[in-house]
């Protein structure tokens, strides 16, 4: 589906910790896709931010951008139990559903409900828009996750 | 299946706005060029131009040209004149669709097929094979004709002002030819968005002018493919490929009043006169759910327990909000109000029949 040249991808150094990469996401357009330094990324384009023993799992700014209109996003429950590399949801935009793939294994302590009223806020920030609060039962598994420069390179390639 | 995609006359300008290009019906087209929810809107409270070049056009010119056009087509051409438009179906001989089109009549012995792109070379193949033993030439127009679609309430008005094209005298489902700038073009009252609108053909070179003159007014959105289809869909028009088929014929998509039995034979026609008398065991029916979980084509409907059928076109509607969809489903389970449910990833999401209608249509007639 993408047309990705790695020559084009330039790094931005701006403040704070969010990089900026130019990324061509549509055949010749620039879109910037927001990349934040100090999260874990998945090849499904999800993120896992840790505090402790808890990760805050959701998309990332470049799934956002390429799924366009985000409409709906179906959310596990408080207390259902996520396996790494499975489901555990769904985004649509207007034109496709793509399922939610766990990063990482655990409870589901908490969801984010405000994306069930305004599924647009995954367009407007995904990375301030985290989807489920999940504490950790194989904290082992955020080693098999990329860094952000590692997601980076992912994503250009 | 397709060996090279092809491309309109206006690419190179879909890919300098920025469109996100994807293959549809053979061609290379752009989807969307900022996204979808921004130009449906457009189109429903102001003006979209949309490149539909892809669309394909069969002239049938010579001496039997209205008794093929009859024996090939649903709707009733019989003494159209001049500027008249029909929409209807080619069937096959089981009553199974072919391919639904609109004919321009120019007269009884010129007569312009508008087809699906995707079905080009079939219609083609399917035409030439029936024209045997009738007086006519079937002629593929589709290299040399491009399109444009204009859409919404402000149409008429910007194609006066950008293009200095009167329109305003043209009826629904009518059309004229006339010349601008030395170039001519034909123009109709017609479009795919259940809006007000214009489609306008010509050569490639006066279609690419035509694109620049409207987008110079900044008053005209440049609308892709993705919300063509939302559109359509939301004010319950088929699409080929979903809502019908070479499998299903216009009584199940509801589509019968551009099935004209009263007209004399054509192809089909035994067939469509079988299943009335039978009744239909099968029909295409709008669905409304109750959650939020959108249905998509070839999802599975079920009631009481079992599948009674599957989803041909399902949305999250751009102008209601709600998660709807077009089903073809058993006849049993068709009537309005009837309790059914779409399986979307493994959980039955509850609903209920409705009209295939979400969003009524503003056609100025």
């Amino acid at each position: 589906m993408l047309l990705l040249s790695a020559d084009i991808l330039t790094k931005n150094k701006s403040k704070s910790n969010i990089r900026s990469y130019s990324i061509p996401t549509y055949q010749n357009k620039m879109t910037m896709a927001k990349i934040i330094e100090g999260l874990l990324y998945s090849e499904s384009h999800e993120y896992v931010k840790t505090e402790g023993n808890v990760a805050y799992v959701g998309i990332t700014d470049f799934a956002q951008s390429q799924l366009g209109n985000v409409v709906y996003v179906e959310l596990p429950e408080e207390g259902d139990e996520i396996t790494a590399e499975e489901t555990f949801g769904a985004v649509e935009s207007v034109k496709a559903a793509s399922d939610l793939i766990s990063p990482v294994s655990g409870k589901v302590v908490e969801i984010n409900e405000a994306l069930g009223d305004e599924p647009e806020l995954l367009n407007k920030d995904a990375f301030e828009h985290w989807i489920v609060k999940v504490e950790l039962s194989n904290p082992e598994e955020l080693k098999g996750l990329m860094s952000a420069e590692a997601y980076a390179r992912f994503i250009a390639q | 299946m397709e060996t090279t995609l092809k491309r309109t006359c206006l690419y190179d300008k879909h890919v300098e706005l920025g469109a996100l290009i994807s293959p549809f019906g053979g061609f290379e087209m752009p989807i969307q060029y900022t996204d979808i929810i921004s130009e449906h809107n457009a189109v429903r409270t102001a003006c979209g131009l949309f490149d539909v070049s892809h669309m394909g056009e069969v002239q049938i010119t010579g001496r039997d040209a209205e008794r093929f056009v009859q024996h090939v087509f649903t709707n009733d051409v019989s003494g159209a004149p001049y500027g008249k438009i029909l929409y209807g179906m080619l069937l096959n001989p089981n009553g199974g669709v072919v391919d639904d089109l609109l004919v321009y009549v120019k007269s009884n012995t010129d007569y312009w097929l508008i087809v699906n792109a995707s079905n080009i070379d079939k219609d083609l193949d399917w035409l030439t094979k029936l024209a045997d033993g009738f007086e006519v030439e079937v002629k593929n127009r589709s290299e040399e004709t491009a399109e444009l679609a204009v859409q919404g309430t402000k149409a008429e008005s910007l194609i006066e002002r950008c293009l200095g094209i009167s329109c305003a005298d043209l009826a629904f489902y009518t059309f004229k030819e006339t010349e601008h700038e030395g170039q001519a073009l034909l123009i109709s009252r017609t479009g795919y968005t259940g809006e007000d609108g214009f489609e306008i053909y010509g050569s490639p070179a006066f279609i690419r002018k035509a694109w620049d003159a409207l987008l110079a007014s900044k008053e005209v959105t440049p609308c892709g493919l993705g919300c063509r289809d939302t559109l359509r869909f939301e004010v319950g028009l088929p699409l080929y490929g979903n809502e019908l088929s070479e499998e299903i014929t216009p009584l199940e998509a509801g589509l019968g009043m551009f099935v004209k039995l009263d007209k004399g034979d054509f192809v089909g026609r035994d067939a469509i006169v079988a299943q009335k008398t039978e009744g239909l065991k099968r029909k295409v029916v709008g669905i409304e759910l109750n959650g939020r979980a959108i249905p998509r084509h070839g999802y599975e409907v079920e009631a009481d327990g079992k599948v009674v059928g599957s989803v041909t076109t399902g949305y999250q509607s751009v102008s209601t909000g709600k998660s709807v969809c077009m089903a073809l489903i058993d006849k049993a389970c068709a009537e309005i109000g009837t309790n059914v449910g779409v399986r979307i990833r493994k959980r039955l999401q509850e609903g209920v029949v409705t009209k295939k209608r979400f969003y009524d249509k503003h056609y100025k007639k």
